[in-house]
């Protein structure tokens, strides 16, 4: 009898160690699901190649001459590439779901793995560690490109400019800030394709959240709203996380700016969720 | 093998066949049974409708202004606003300077000597940190549009008509009138050793401007009729100085430019006033004080606008003479009726959207392989998807675009913002202009879901090239020079069909897309959007030839 007793884990553990063995195999599922098509890859070296030459681009053609003082951020300037990176980083989260969807495998990811969460999690899991991966590399690149090439552009540590560099405390916020930036984007990017199910109606709404709201910030001159739009849409706040002079003068902190980012993250992952978890496929 | 059976027939090739009976007409016909019978896209491009109009008729609900006047109450709306001059021409214009007048009545000649023109402004360059403008601290500097010269003007009344020869700061001589109106005389600064003459003749409703390096070989510059010019005019010397500009690099949504106010001084001798009797110079500061000029300085309550001492005559003034433009600077706060289409950006992305699925959707369905096998002429289908979703689009924006201003411009007006009018045909322009610029987007984004073949590629494609460059110079992401370019070779040039204010050479501007200035021309920027989309037409056809379906 005892014997028996031992062979029979207490029905809580066994669904833990159920859901810890359908999440593994689920991540494995998924990993190999990434790796055997070129389009993943394709799309991460292209982060991390896109964000660097823009970044380069941008610290390249930006002078201060020697009679004129330069508002300039210079790591923002440095990071500029993250608001082309973030387009593919956009394309590839919402391929990982849509592209199931359009060829019917997800029918059979169900089928094979019926705990939805476990998909969604293994999804968003990897997902986001890629992008981390990947977005470090584009960062480190970035701010790499800042140092050497901004110094002879007229921004040198004499005229006040701090060196761009990962010891100086700011830059350093906005450098990790940006790769969890990246991150927090695929997952919203992961949640509304998740939603939508259409590659090209996912793109399209994460595309005018990215590109759109800043644009209609810019365009309404009434303060309230403009400060409004600043302090609540994704890309705007999230991007503060970026600045590192006149931070007075910003309407959000960069940290409490980069948390409204993983509040609309957050919240369309969770959509995203109840919405599979409800759903017929 | 199916496949090959499909991509041998050849437009050449198949004159008996059954799909060319009913000819281009048929085709077009299955393309948009296709296109209404999805309820996606219609319901896609009625929301584009939609959001273009909620998007900007919400923009100009909230475009209202507030001020407080010397500690008085505080304001809104309409009364903030200073007088705003209307030029003979009906624009907005500034007209406030110094000047030193006569009363003329008839026919008459003045002719005046300019010996120096200088100037100075705010200091703006203190050294790195935060550009204190407008601190008091003045530096010499004459800015590119100070000017100082002769005019005969209708009366005093901002926004009269006139006709001037002037000296300008970086421009040399210039006849301007009725502000609008620019010809340029001789070239090179002013300075004692090299004095410039200046002559203004009237007679009748004509007035014709001459000037002369020595005062006795005079060239004529240029002659127009000021129409409905009374009998009695006001003649005399002026000067005056727009604003300081510095446009900088800055970035993340900073002001791109500081100014600051500044003022010019003009030295004049050997004066002398044909066709009257000699009377008495008054003078008189033009718009004095009032911030429709924008920054302002000198010239203001106690100040002379001139001294004269024996036969030279000193003036001094700040303001400008010329017509208002959009863009940061002014002092007024003003919108052009492009504004109200900010909407369109919206519009714009879903219609990009439902034009790439168009043609993508078709592959990922196979439906590509019953098209061509029922239609072999492979350029002739491209062309009917293009025709029916850039009609749709078109009418799409032209119903929204529309609506936007009809809506939107009123709005804006009764939030006070001064709208700075433009003629009826330019309103036409740019609200057929937004939709078209609509409608060779969706067949720029088709021919990119041909090529490209997947909705997601494509339409990140199509939005990357279209919405981003405008998004990186609006909201100064990239440099000023880098942006300017960006809108003249990407297809978001094509945006400049919303320009409904002319480019003044006589006054300095800044590229601001947002404010409604854009670096090409209107048409010249359209036309690049219709290369690009027939680039990507042209590129579309050659895979599509090329590829099995």
């Amino acid at each position: 009898m005892s014997t028996a007793v031992q062979r029979q884990p207490a029905p809580a553990m066994a669904t833990a160690a159920a859901r810890g063995a359908s999440l593994r195999y689920a991540l494995h599922a998924e990993w190999t699901k990434l790796r055997t098509v070129s389009g993943p890859a394709w799309l991460l070296l292209g982060v991390a190649a896109l964000t660097i030459a823009v970044s380069a681009a941008a610290v390249g053609a930006t002078g201060c001459p020697q009679n004129l003082s330069c508002p300039v951020d210079t790591t923002k300037l440095s990071l500029t590439g993250i608001q082309f990176g973030q387009a593919l980083v956009a394309i590839l989260a919402v391929l990982m779901v849509s592209n199931e969807y359009s060829s019917g495998m997800m029918r059979i990811t169900l089928a094979a793995m019926p705990r939805r969460q476990a998909v969604l999690a293994a999804k968003a899991i990897l997902l986001a560690a890629l992008v981390l991966a990947a977005g470090a590399v584009a960062v480190f690149g970035s701010v790499l490109a800042g140092h050497l090439i901004l110094p002879g552009h007229g921004f040198t540590a004499a005229r006040g400019f701090h060196p761009v560099w990962l010891s100086y405390g700011p830059t350093l916020r906005a450098a990790g800030g940006s790769v969890l930036y990246l991150g927090l984007i695929a997952l919203l990017s992961l949640g509304v394709a998740v939603i939508v199910r259409d590659s090209a109606v996912s793109i399209g709404v994460v595309l005018a959240l990215l590109y759109l709201c800043p644009i209609i910030a810019s365009f309404i001159g009434n303060e309230p709203w403009q400060h409004r739009l600043e302090r609540w849409t994704p890309t705007v706040a999230g991007l503060t996380i970026q600045d590192t002079t006149g931070l007075q003068r910003l309407v959000i902190t960069p940290w409490a700016g980069l948390g409204v980012l993983a509040i609309w993250a957050a919240a369309a992952m969770l959509a995203g969720g109840l919405v599979f978890w409800f759903r017929d496929v | 093998m199916t496949t090959q059976a499909i991509s041998v027939p050849r437009p050449e090739a198949g004159l008996g066949d059954g799909p060319r009976c009913g000819g281009f007409g048929s085709l077009l016909r299955a393309e948009w049974i296709k296109f209404r019978s999805v309820r996606g896209w219609v319901a896609g491009m009625i929301l584009a409708a939609l959001l273009t109009v909620f998007l900007g008729v919400f923009a100009a609900a909230n475009a209202g202004i507030g001020c407080q006047i010397n500690g008085g109450p505080a304001k809104s709306g309409k009364a903030c606003l200073p007088y705003v001059p209307h030029g003979p021409g009906g624009e907005v214009v500034t007209d406030s300077f110094s000047f030193a007048r006569q009363p003329l009545t008839g026919n008459g000649t003045i002719t005046a000597r300019i010996t120096s023109l200088t100037g100075e402004h705010a200091n703006l360059s203190s050294g790195p940190g935060p550009v204190q403008a407008g601190n008091g601290k003045m530096v010499p500097g004459l800015t590119e549009w100070a000017k100082a010269g002769i005019i005969i003007k209708q009366s005093t009344r901002q926004g009269s008509a006139y006709a001037a020869m002037m000296v300008a700061g970086g421009h040399g001589v210039r006849m301007q009138y009725n502000f609008t109106g620019d010809t340029a005389g001789l070239p090179g600064a002013v300075s004692a050793a090299h004095p410039r003459w200046l002559r203004l003749t009237r007679s009748g409703d004509t007035i014709t401007g001459y000037d002369s390096a020595d005062g006795t070989r005079w060239t004529h510059v240029g002659t127009v009729q000021l129409t409905g010019l009374p009998s009695t005019v006001q003649v005399g010397m002026f000067a005056t100085s727009p604003g300081y500009t510095v446009t900088q690099n800055s970035f993340g949504g900073g002001n791109s430019n500081n100014s600051g106010p500044a003022q010019a001084t003009g030295v004049f001798d050997h004066v002398s006033l044909a066709g009257t009797a000699p009377g008495t110079w008054t003078g008189t500061t033009v718009g004095g004080g009032g911030p429709a000029g924008g920054p302002g300085l000198g010239g203001g309550a106690g100040s002379a606008p001139f001294t004269r001492d024996g036969g030279t005559f000193t003036m001094t003034g700040s303001g400008d003479i010329a017509p208002v433009t959009p863009g940061p600077g002014g002092g007024l706060p003003t919108v052009t009726i492009g504004q109200s289409l900010v909407g369109a950006f919206l519009g714009l992305l879903v219609i990009l959207v439902v034009a790439a699925m168009f043609f993508s959707t078709e592959y990922r369905r196979g439906l590509i392989r019953t098209t061509l096998a029922a239609t072999p002429r492979r350029g002739a289908v491209l062309a009917a998807k293009a025709v029916v979703i850039g009609a749709v689009a078109f009418v799409t924006g032209l119903v929204a675009a529309a609506v936007s201003i009809a809506v939107g411009v009123p709005k804006e007006e009764n939030q006070g913002q001064v709208l700075l009018t433009a003629p009826a045909l330019t309103e036409v322009r740019v609200i057929v202009g937004t939709a078209a610029v609509l409608a060779v987007a969706a067949v720029f984004a088709v021919a990119l879901g041909a090529i490209l073949r997947r909705s997601a590629a494509a339409i990140t494609a199509a939005v990357v090239v279209v919405v981003m460059p405008f998004l990186l110079t609006a909201l100064n992401v990239v440099p000023a020079g880098a942006g300017d370019w960006l809108l003249r070779v990407t297809p978001a040039a094509g945006l400049a069909i919303e320009q409904s204010i002319p480019r003044y050479s006589q006054v300095t501007t800044v590229t601001s897309p947002v404010q409604g200035y854009y670096p090409l021309s209107p048409y010249a920027g359209f036309a690049v959007l219709c290369l690009w989309a027939a680039a990507a037409l042209a590129l579309a056809l050659v895979m599509l030839r090329r590829r099995d379906a």
